[in-house]
């Protein structure tokens, strides 16, 4: 299986080139993974055939359009286990489906005094609309506390969820510390005090197999750029009693079902939350991403970044001045592995890396909050996807003892 | 693989500063304090002037970031200290040029003092704003309309 592995890179067209004359290794697929080749050929194959706008034109094209982007939806359905299509929503992304869930979901069902509980370690776009809309509505954001080596600390959780919380907003994995949230629990805990579960499944999706039922998740966000599809396209799931109950996020075009001078109808979902041209390129961009990656299976895309990270992870522990945040095993660790490198601002690190053909992140990841908690300023980031090899790996520590000897610390 | 091309970035002198850095303090007086932040990074710069007559009579600073953001606030510091108002702006101006790429004369560079070196970050694009936050500190506390 590893061998089929050590072929995808070819895949990627991207990859095959040199930064400051070394081999790319491409290390900041939390930030936004590459595109394969035919994720590249379906967008071009959509607008040399059959571009059109979807759901309003008559003719051929218009037909096909609207057959492949719905086709699409039905895709993602399949791929994160959805009952139904419907209760797929494209969106521009995780920032944009979150953003949907508060401003329609928590505007209608937050009064003052109730609680919206998060954790320490949520991204911005899954914190800020919480943060926002507890403001607006005088309720209560409550923080979920982690564990010493930065897991979500469950005994915490059952405190903080009370009868009170209407909503739980929890990332299934985490951008930083690379940890799996038991999510699964987290529902179940969200559910005996009738709140609903919104989940961030930005960094879940591309990385392992999502069974939204079997999570008894009642939202779940994630975004198509992260997993081999095309910017700007993202999904809201949400249950259809859910969604059905709820207003629309925007209004305009598409979303409509009849519209007179003085009051409108909205469309059935999903299209009502779907107001205006949608960006159908991206959807099918998004679905053939998903084809790839069912091709290869999620649990096998899992399961090999399981190993990378039993590699680097114990290579990374091994040089005495790094720090590594988030578990220390790499049983619970995914492929998302913070560090620091002792004496040195992590800005400078990865302009160093970067001399080395190494791309890593470097900052505070869209989550100062968790930047605090930790009590560090920012990191360095280094995250896998499937084109990565051990190769890559060994380039990193290189470069790490590289810039280790460069700046003496 | 090589490092070599970092050294254009990361002389002696930027090292240096960035490990020893000047004026590193809070002041006992100061006429204004500006603090600063850099939010794609997360580095913060905390100013502190003292204005008399119209001149810097002194000049601290506090905060955390990476090596060029440092050494750039301690080089600014050795070099507009005892400077009018009008010379610390007009710095400002000739600093955010020439990290732009935009050519100054040799005798404007020399305003800068030890901080010229830094015209090599405009070759690393992505660490401009590392170079500049002192100096966008600096007009704040000049009296500059600053956006933060
Ligand atoms: C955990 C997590 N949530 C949300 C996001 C936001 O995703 P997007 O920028 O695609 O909306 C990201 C990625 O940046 C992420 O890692």
């Amino acid at each position: 299986m590893d061998s089929k592995f050590l072929k995808i890179r070819n895949d990627f067209p991207i990859l095959n080139q040199k930064i400051n004359n070394e081999r790319l290794v491409y290390l900041d697929n939390a930030a936004t993974s590459q595109k394969p080749q035919a994720v590249i050929d379906e967008i071009v194959r959509y607008y040399q055939n059959d571009n059109a706008n979807t759901h309003r034109s008559v003719h051929t094209l218009g037909e096909r359009a609207t057959e492949e982007y719905e086709a699409a939806r039905g895709k993602v359905q399949r791929f994160i286990n959805a009952k139904e299509s419907r209760e797929i929503i494209f969106t521009q992304g995780t920032t944009d489906s979150l953003n949907l869930v508060a401003s329609t979901y928590g505007e209608e069902n937050i009064s003052a005094g109730d609680e919206i509980v998060v954790s320490y370690m949520e991204h911005h776009s899954n914190l800020i609309p919480w943060q926002q809309l507890a403001l607006r509505k005088h309720a209560i954001l409550k923080y979920i506390e982690l564990t010493n080596d930065g897991r979500l600390d469950m005994d915490d959780a059952q405190k903080k969820i009370t009868d009170k919380t209407k909503v739980v907003a929890i990332a299934h994995v985490s951008n930083v510390l690379g940890v799996t949230n038991d999510i699964k629990k987290m529902a179940q805990i969200a559910h005996i005090h009738n709140a609903v579960m919104v989940i961030d499944g930005a960094q879940a999706v591309p990385n392992q197999p999502v069974d939204v039922q079997a999570l008894d998740a009642d939202f779940y966000a994630f975004s198509g750029h992260k997993m081999l599809g095309p910017m700007g396209i993202g999904v809201l799931y949400g249950k259809n009693n859910l969604l059905n109950k709820m207003s629309p996020y925007q209004y305009g075009g598409e979303m409509i079902n009849f519209v007179e001078k003085y009051q409108s109808t909205w469309a059935d979902i999903p299209w009502k939350f779907e107001a205006g041209t949608q960006n159908v390129a991206g959807a099918i961009g998004l679905g053939k991403a998903i084809d790839y990656l069912t091709e290869i299976g999620m649990q096998n895309i899992a399961n090999y970044e399981q190993k990378l990270v039993e590699y680097a992870l114990p290579k990374l522990l091994n040089i005495p001045e790094i720090t590594v945040y988030g578990p220390h095993s790499p049983k619970l660790h995914n492929g998302v592995i913070s560090f620091n490198l002792k004496g040195l601002h992590p800005h400078d690190l990865a302009t160093a890396l970067d001399m080395d053909g190494v791309a890593v992140r470097a900052g505070h990841h869209c989550a100062q909050p968790l930047m605090k908690y930790l009590n560090v300023v920012a990191t360095a980031r280094a995250s896998f996807y499937i084109y990565n090899t051990v190769d890559d790996v060994d380039q990193l520590i290189y470069a790490i003892q590289d810039a280790k000897e460069f700046f003496k610390v | 693989m090589s490092l070599s091309g970092l050294n254009s970035l990361y002389r002696e002198v930027i090292l240096d500063h960035s490990e020893h850095p000047h004026h590193k303090k809070n002041l006992k007086q100061a006429t204004s304090k500006v603090t600063l932040k850099n939010p794609t990074c997360g580095d913060v710069i905390n100013l502190e002037l003292n204005l008399v007559d119209g001149k810097i009579a002194d000049i601290g600073f506090t905060g955390e970031g990476c090596t060029i953001s440092q050494s750039s606030a301690s080089m600014m510091t050795d070099v507009v200290l005892g400077k009018t108002t009008e010379d610390g702006l007009e710095m400002a101006q000739i600093f955010s040029e020439m990290v732009m790429g935009q050519k100054r004369s040799a005798a404007d560079l020399k305003k800068l003092g030890d901080a010229a070196i830094l015209s090599s970050v405009m070759q690393f694009p992505a660490r401009i704003k590392c170079a500049t936050l002192c100096w966008w500190a600096l007009r704040k506390s000049l009296g500059e309309n600053v956006d933060d």
